[in-house]
């Protein structure tokens, strides 16, 4: 008996049920190996075993995003396997976005390895690679041959918990994750040879390829600032004493909402900074520097706006990363949306 | 200008009635550091111990890291703050106890010292648990200012360095380096068929607690200057900084700058090192305009070919960085770019605070969000009290026997953006 089991995801035209025409077909789950699966099972030989097929149709995957991933997890829960597998789609786009859905909710709700294979150009490709292990392959099943190997050596990883070299080495596209190792050279050294190499114009490979940034368009300026609702939010890391969020002094995870219902000032008996990145000294003695209530509400009073909101919210900004950033933005965005309020004021340190 | 500078290898570090060198054996006279860091009346305690690699030793927090060097010739040491300013600094003879450390220690004075491990899984990351360390804690007298602790607990590492050094000034060393960087113009003959390469020197400068200094002047009140690379080697360059540990270019870094010992290394078989080029990391943008323009001006008034570019530190610091490669590279003269990287503990995000095009070449020195294990030691030198708020703990990652969780940014000088260590980062 095999000793590693396996299920297998593939769609409705590699199970030889039928192209376009028969793209709304349900999922379905049968035992054992089915079209690519047969040959991906010889490969990997008698330990392992493709114990069942899920099938389902490319469009009524993507029309049913929510109901074919809830029925195909419970699916696949049944069988308990090692490893899952979908595709590999090649450069069919429908097929690799749910290969991509489909592997990304098995690992996260059942926790077990998953893999599959597309084209670069594969739009799942963008949607998933920072997730998933997803093997390079050519643009068309008739470069099946070349992946199993590929594919096969990676499930046997899987299964055996052995550690998942870089995407050169194993064959599949870098996901973008920035993993740390010891060079035969040290840093300076192997900078310099690059700029040898650079200076003679001969190839050479930079460590970091540069990223390309979110740019958010800046919005439309407040149509009546004396009617404008207000509110502050920083990365000056302001916390009421105590910091009873547990926020980071440095790389943080989460965010604060902090009441200043009633108060002119922010006093520095129940406020402090715990930013990680500058001297504290003066933000502690008066968070004022950070946060300017005092400031605000004497503008508010003024009337040369509307209303300060109830509320500031606080983070640390330094050495935090930037998916940490972009997630606080969307949410406090979201409640300030929510709430109606017409301008935010950042303070940044 | 020329330097020989004579390594005596240190091999080991004890106490005794008189500091000395003998056989590879630095003795420390301990009465002597003691009263010499607490002539200053701004420290009231000072505990001396040694730390040697092997040991279950952990240092923390760690201000700085400097070698002990003495002048037999050709000036003073760490010049414009222990010894005088002069011109003959960075020529001569200078001596180095090569493989022993003063650290400095002690109460934090931000939240940006580090951990030096002697040994486990942390030794890996940290240069300073290869080398046998004196460590001098130190501890405020009450009431102290942060500023004013900051530059005690400075200058007390220097003077101590500066004291062990001198037990070196008399002692035959076990190998002596040459280096020679001549006038512009002779330079530039001696080698006319290599490509004529200089090095950006990205100061750490943006104040508050983030300091350095250049023959004594904070390096935020300079402009971008020209200066011979042996001059650092005398100490023409000291840290007064707290910028996150793993990225901290401690004393030590500068004294033993790895692009400069590269390039020399390089010097005359497929590079001409032409010199350093010294610029700073001022948090203005004005500043930031005006000394990348600097930066790049002098790139092609010295007919440079290629330059490498270092900084300290990240986040703003970045944006100097990318400022310098985009303006010089576009005066023409091409880059490689060293530094580390912060991409989120689990690699995900953007390493970067900014980016430019012209970033095409990057030597990777690491990046300081991955996570480790540090397990509890059988002694600590300093206080572990501050672990959970150094940069790189978080509430809570620190266990009741003194092992605790943390980034590698804890780690004193763990992915310096100089490239001084193997640690690299690629894409998985």
């Amino acid at each position: 008996m095999a000793q590693y089991k396996i299920v297998h995801y593939i769609n409705q035209f590699f199970a030889g049920i039928g192209g376009e025409e028969k793209a709304d077909h349900m999922p379905e789950v049968r035992e054992g190996a089915i079209g690519p699966g047969v040959g991906i099972v010889a490969a990997l030989g008698s330990e392992f075993e493709i114990a069942a097929t899920v099938i389902c149709g490319d469009n009524y995957f993507g029309e049913n995003l929510e109901t074919a991933t809830n029925t195909i997890i419970d699916m696949v829960k049944e069988y308990a396997p090692d490893v899952f597998i979908a595709g590999p789609a090649f450069n069919a786009g429908r097929y690799g976005v749910a290969c991509g859905t489909i592997c990304k909710a098995v690992e996260e709700r059942l926790q077990i390895p998953v893999i599959t294979g597309m084209y670069e150009e594969n739009p799942g490709v963008d949607m998933f690679r920072k997730d998933l292990i997803i093997v390079n392959t050519p643009n068309s099943a008739a470069g099946m041959r070349k992946v199993i190997p590929v594919m096969t050596g990676l499930i046997k990883k899987m299964a055996l918990g052995e550690e998942i070299m870089g995407p050169s080495e194993e064959g599949y596209i870098e996901r973008g994750i920035r993993v740390n190792y010891f060079a035969e050279k040290r840093g300076s050294e192997r900078a310099l040879e690059m700029l040898v190499k650079k200076l003679k114009g001969e190839s050479f490979e930079t460590d970091l390829p540069m990223p390309t940034f979110d740019r958010v368009e800046p919005a439309a300026p407040i149509q009546d600032i004396k009617k404008a609702k207000i509110a502050v939010v920083t990365s000056g890391g302001i916390v009421p004493t105590g910091n009873p969020d547990h926020i980071e002094s440095s790389n943080a995870t989460k965010w604060g909402k902090y009441d200043i219902t009633g108060m002119d000032r922010l006093s520095p008996d129940d406020f402090t900074s715990i930013h990680g990145g500058y001297d504290r000294q003066f933000a502690i003695a008066n968070p004022n520097n950070v946060v300017p209530l005092d400031a605000l509400r004497e503008l508010e009073k003024a009337g040369e706006f509307g209303e300060l909101v109830n509320y500031f919210c606080s983070t640390t900004g330094t050495g935090t990363a930037t998916a940490s950033a972009a997630k606080f933005g969307s949410e406090i965005g979201q409640m300030f949306i929510d709430e109606h309020v017409d301008g935010v004021i950042l303070v940044s340190t | 200008m020329k330097l020989e500078l004579g390594k005596i290898f240190i091999r080991d570090i004890r106490f005794d009635d008189k500091t000395h060198v003998k056989d590879g054996v630095l003795y420390v006279n301990r009465e002597e550091v003691e009263k010499l860091v607490l002539a200053d009346d701004k420290l009231a305690g000072c505990q001396v111990d040694i730390a040697r690699p092997g040991e279950s030793v952990r240092i923390t927090p760690v201000k700085d890291v400097i070698e002990p060097r003495v002048k037999v010739s050709g000036g003073e040491i760490f010049p414009g703050v222990i010894g005088k300013v002069s011109p003959s600094v960075g020529g001569g003879v200078t001596h180095a106890l090569e493989g022993c450390c003063v650290v400095t220690a002690g109460k934090i004075v931000a939240f940006q010292e580090g951990v030096i491990d002697m040994s486990g899984p942390a030794a890996d990351y940290c240069p300073f648990s290869k080398t046998y360390n004196l460590c001098v804690v130190v501890e405020p007298a009450d009431g102290l200012e942060t500023h004013v602790y900051e530059k005690a607990a400075r200058l007390a590492g220097l003077k101590v360095a500066a004291y062990l050094g001198e037990a070196g000034r008399d002692v035959e060393p076990d190998e002596i380096q040459i280096f020679e960087t001549k006038p512009i113009f002779e330079q530039a003959a001696m080698y006319p068929d290599l490509p004529k390469v200089g090095y950006v020197h990205m100061l750490q400068s943006q104040g508050l607690l983030h300091d350095t200094y250049y023959y004594g002047v904070d390096a935020k009140q300079f402009i971008p200057t020209y200066m011979y690379p042996t001059e650092i080697m005398d100490g023409a360059i000291v840290s007064g900084n707290c910028v996150a540990p793993c990225d901290k270019v401690t004393t030590y870094h500068h004294l033993h700058n790895p692009v400069i010992e590269d390039c020399y290394k390089h010097h005359g078989k497929d590079i001409n090192f032409m010199g350093v080029i010294l610029t700073n990391e001022n948090v203005f943008l004005a500043d930031k305009e005006r000394h990348s323009d600097m930066v790049a001006k002098l790139c092609s008034f010295m007919g440079l070919d290629g330059v490498l570019i270092t900084e300290e530190g990240y986040g703003n610091p970045d944006t100097d960085l990318m400022m310098n490669c985009r303006k010089v590279e576009n005066a023409g003269t091409k880059v490689v770019l060293i530094t580390d990287e912060f991409p989120g503990k689990d690699g995900k995000s953007q390493s970067l605070a900014d980016t430019c095009k012209e970033a095409d070449a990057l030597a990777s020195c690491g990046q300081g969000n991955a996570t480790l294990k540090f397990p509890a030691m059988d002694k600590v030198i300093g206080t572990q009290e501050f672990i959970e708020m150094q940069i790189g703990g978080w509430d809570g990652c620190k266990n009741e026997d003194g092992s605790f969780e943390a980034e590698l940014q804890i780690i004193i000088a763990s992915t310096i953006a100089n490239g001084f260590n193997k640690l690299a980062a690629r894409g998985y």
